[in-house]
C-alpha cells in the first residue's frame, strides 16, 4: 500500500512537471506549427534570474515571481527577434533562427556568467519531507502537484472562457480564418510565447528545486521531455500534450520501481523504446486534436 | 464604397488575377461569375486581405487598403466568408459566433443582442448552441459561418461560393438570406458558380474567365448575353 502511494504520488509529481513542460511547448507549436527550440533557455533565463536577484535579500516568492516574469519576457522576446521576422518567409528560416536564439541564449550565460552551476535560492519547504500514512516523500513533489493542479486548471480556464483563449483555440484551427474576423495575429502570437514562457518560468522553479543549481544547458533535458511528450500526445492538442507528460511519467516512474538496480542506468533505452512503440501504434499521437490546420 | 483597380494576384510563378478592376456602390450586391480557377475567390481573398496583391490598388470609401491585413479590414467594416466554409470545428456553435463579434467584444449587450437576432434569423443554430461546429451539416455550417460574419456589424460582405456543394433547398434558403441582408442595406460581393441564382439577386454582374475581368453589366445584362452554360465549359 505505501509503496503504491509512492508510486503515486511520484507519478502526480513527475508528470504534473512534465505535463506544464509540454503545454508551454505546445501552446507555440500549435498556432505556428512550429517547435520553438529556444524553450529550454526560457526555462535557463528563469533559472540564472533567480542566481541573479539571490543577493537581494527579497523573499523567495518575490524573487521567483521577478524569474517567472522574465521567462515572459523572454518568451516574448523569442518572438520578437527569432519568428515575427522571418515568419512570412519559410518554415526552415524559422527553425534555424530559434535554433540560433537558443545558442545565442546559451552562449550569453557561458560568457557573461559561468560554464560551472550556479546555486539558485530555494525556500526552505523544498528540502524538507512530509509524511502521508506512512510514506515519507519530499514537500517540493507535493509543491509540484499543487502547482501543475493550478496551473492545469488556470490554463483550461483561459482557453474555455475567456476571448483571448477561445481566439487561440480558434487560429490553432485556422489562423487565417480568425483573422478574417478580426483576430490581430501578432496578439495571438505573442500570448502563446507568453503563456509559454510563464509555463517554463514555473517549470524551471519546480525543475531548479529538485538539483538546487543552474548551468547554461539545463533547458536541454526539459525540451526533450516536452517535445517526446506532445510527440505521444499528439502535436496539435492541448489535452494530448498535458495527456503525454503524465503517460511519459508514468513509464518512468514504472521503470524506476521495477528495473533492476544495474539495468536502472539506462532506464531512458526503455522509455525511448516504449515511446517508439507507442509511435508505432499510433503515428499522429494519442489525441489526435482539430480536423483542419494550415500555416499562416 | 469600393474601388478596385489594375489587380493583380500571383502565387508563385503562376498569375491568378490579372489587371482585375472592379467598384461597388454603397448597398450594391455585385456578383463575380466565372468558371473554375478564373481567380474569383483569388480576387475576394485579395480584397479580404489575405492574399497579397502584386500589383494594383485596392480602395475601401476613398482609403488606400491594398496591403491592409485580413484583421484591419474587419475593423474597417468588412467581413469575408470563404469558400473553404471555415467554422471552427472543434469550438461550439456560441464560441463561433462569440469569435464573428471579436472586434466588438467590449460591447457586451450588443454582441448578445446580435447572437440574439442571428439565432432568431437561424434557428437551427439557437438548437444547436453548445455543439460543436464540426457536428453540423454542410447548410447548417454555412449559416453559422454567415451568422459569424455579421456578429462584425459589417457594412460590407465578402461573399464566396456560399451554395458549393449544398442541397438545392438549403441553396435557395441561403439565397434568400442574402437578398434579405441586401434588403438591410448591406454592400455586397458575391461570387458564385451557380450564375443563374446569382444574377437573381444581384443588381450587377462582372465575368471573369482565366484571371481577367471578361465581360460587366447589369444582372439583366449579363444574363441576356452570356450563355452562361459557356462560362463554366469554357474555363
Amino acid at each position: 500500500m505505501t509503496t503504491f502511494l509512492q508510486f503515486v504520488i511520484d507519478v502526480l509529481s513527475l508528470g504534473g512537471a512534465y505535463a506544464l513542460m509540454a503545454l508551454g511547448l505546445v501552446i507555440v507549436y500549435g498556432i505556428l506549427r512550429l517547435v520553438n527550440f529556444a524553450y529550454g533557455e526560457l526555462i535557463m533565463v528563469a533559472g540564472y534570474s533567480m542566481y541573479l536577484v539571490n543577493p537581494s535579500g527579497l523573499p523567495w516568492l518575490a524573487m521567483a515571481a521577478v524569474a517567472v516574469l522574465m521567462a515572459v519576457l523572454a518568451g516574448i522576446a523569442t518572438d520578437y527577434v527569432a519568428f515575427r521576422p522571418v515568419r512570412a518567409k519559410s518554415v526552415t528560416a524559422v527553425l534555424i533562427t530559434s535554433f540560433a536564439f537558443s545558442t545565442l541564449l546559451q552562449n550569453a550565460a557561458l560568457l557573461f556568467i559561468s560554464p560551472r552551476p550556479r546555486n539558485v535560492p530555494l525556500p526552505e519547504i523544498f528540502s524538507e519531507t512530509v509524511e502521508i500514512a506512512g510514506v515519507i516523500t519530499p514537500a517540493r513533489n507535493l509543491i509540484t502537484i499543487a502547482a501543475a493542479v493550478v496551473l492545469l486548471t488556470l490554463f483550461s480556464w483561459l482557453m474555455r472562457r475567456s476571448v483571448l483563449g477561445i481566439a487561440m483555440r480558434a487560429a490553432a484551427t485556422n489562423f487565417t480564418m480568425a483573422r478574417m474576423l478580426g483576430v490581430p495575429a501578432n496578439l495571438i502570437i505573442s500570448s502563446a510565447f507568453a503563456i509559454s514562457g510563464l509555463l517554463a518560468g514555473v517549470v524551471s522553479l519546480l525543475w531548479i528545486g529538485r538539483i538546487g543549481a543552474v548551468v547554461p544547458g539545463i533547458g536541454l533535458e526539459p525540451l526533450l521531455i516536452a517535445f517526446i511528450a506532445t510527440v505521444i500526445g499528439g502535436m496539435r492538442s492541448l489535452q494530448g500534450a498535458v495527456l503525454g507528460g503524465f503517460l511519459l511519467a508514468f513509464m518512468d516512474t514504472t521503470l524506476n520501481f521495477t528495473l533492476p538496480q544495474d539495468l536502472l542506468k539506462f532506464r531512458d533505452a526503455f522509455t525511448f523504446s516504449l515511446v517508439i512503440l507507442i509511435l508505432l501504434w499510433r503515428p499522429q499521437g494519442l489525441v489526435s486534436g482539430p480536423a483542419s490546420g494550415r500555416r499562416t | 464604397m469600393l474601388e478596385v483597380s489594375g489587380l493583380q494576384v500571383d502565387y508563385g510563378a503562376i498569375r491568378a488575377v490579372h489587371d482585375v478592376s472592379l467598384n461597388l456602390a454603397e448597398g450594391e450586391l455585385v456578383t463575380l461569375l466565372g468558371a473554375n480557377g478564373a481567380g474569383k475567390s483569388s480576387t475576394l481573398m485579395c480584397i479580404a486581405g489575405a492574399l497579397p496583391a502584386t500589383a494594383g490598388t485596392i480602395r475601401l470609401e476613398g482609403a488606400d487598403v491594398t496591403s491592409a491585413r485580413p484583421e484591419a479590414m474587419v475593423r474597417k467594416g468588412v467581413a469575408t466568408v470563404p469558400e473553404t466554409r471555415d467554422v471552427f470545428p472543434d469550438l461550439t456553435v456560441g464560441e463561433n459566433l462569440q469569435l464573428g463579434a471579436y472586434t466588438r467584444r467590449k460591447d457586451a449587450a450588443g454582441v448578445a443582442e446580435d447572437r440574439a437576432r442571428m439565432f432568431e434569423m437561424f434557428p437551427v443554430l439557437a438548437e444547436r448552441g453548445g455543439q460543436p461546429a464540426g457536428t453540423l451539416s454542410g447548410g447548417e455550417q454555412q449559416m453559422l459561418v454567415i451568422a459569424r460574419a455579421m456578429m462584425s456589424r459589417p457594412r460590407f460582405l465578402l461573399l464566396d461560393e456560399p451554395s458549393l456543394g449544398l442541397a438545392p433547398t438549403i441553396v435557395d434558403q441561403i439565397f434568400d438570406m442574402i437578398a434579405t441582408l441586401k434588403r438591410s442595406g448591406l454592400t455586397i460581393l458575391l461570387v458564385e458558380q451557380n450564375a443563374s441564382k446569382a444574377l437573381a439577386v444581384a443588381d450587377r454582374a462582372y465575368v471573369m474567365r482565366l484571371g481577367k475581368i471578361e465581360a460587366e453589366g447589369t444582372a439583366s445584362e449579363i444574363a441576356a448575353a452570356t450563355d452562361l452554360k459557356a462560362l463554366y465549359l469554357a474555363g
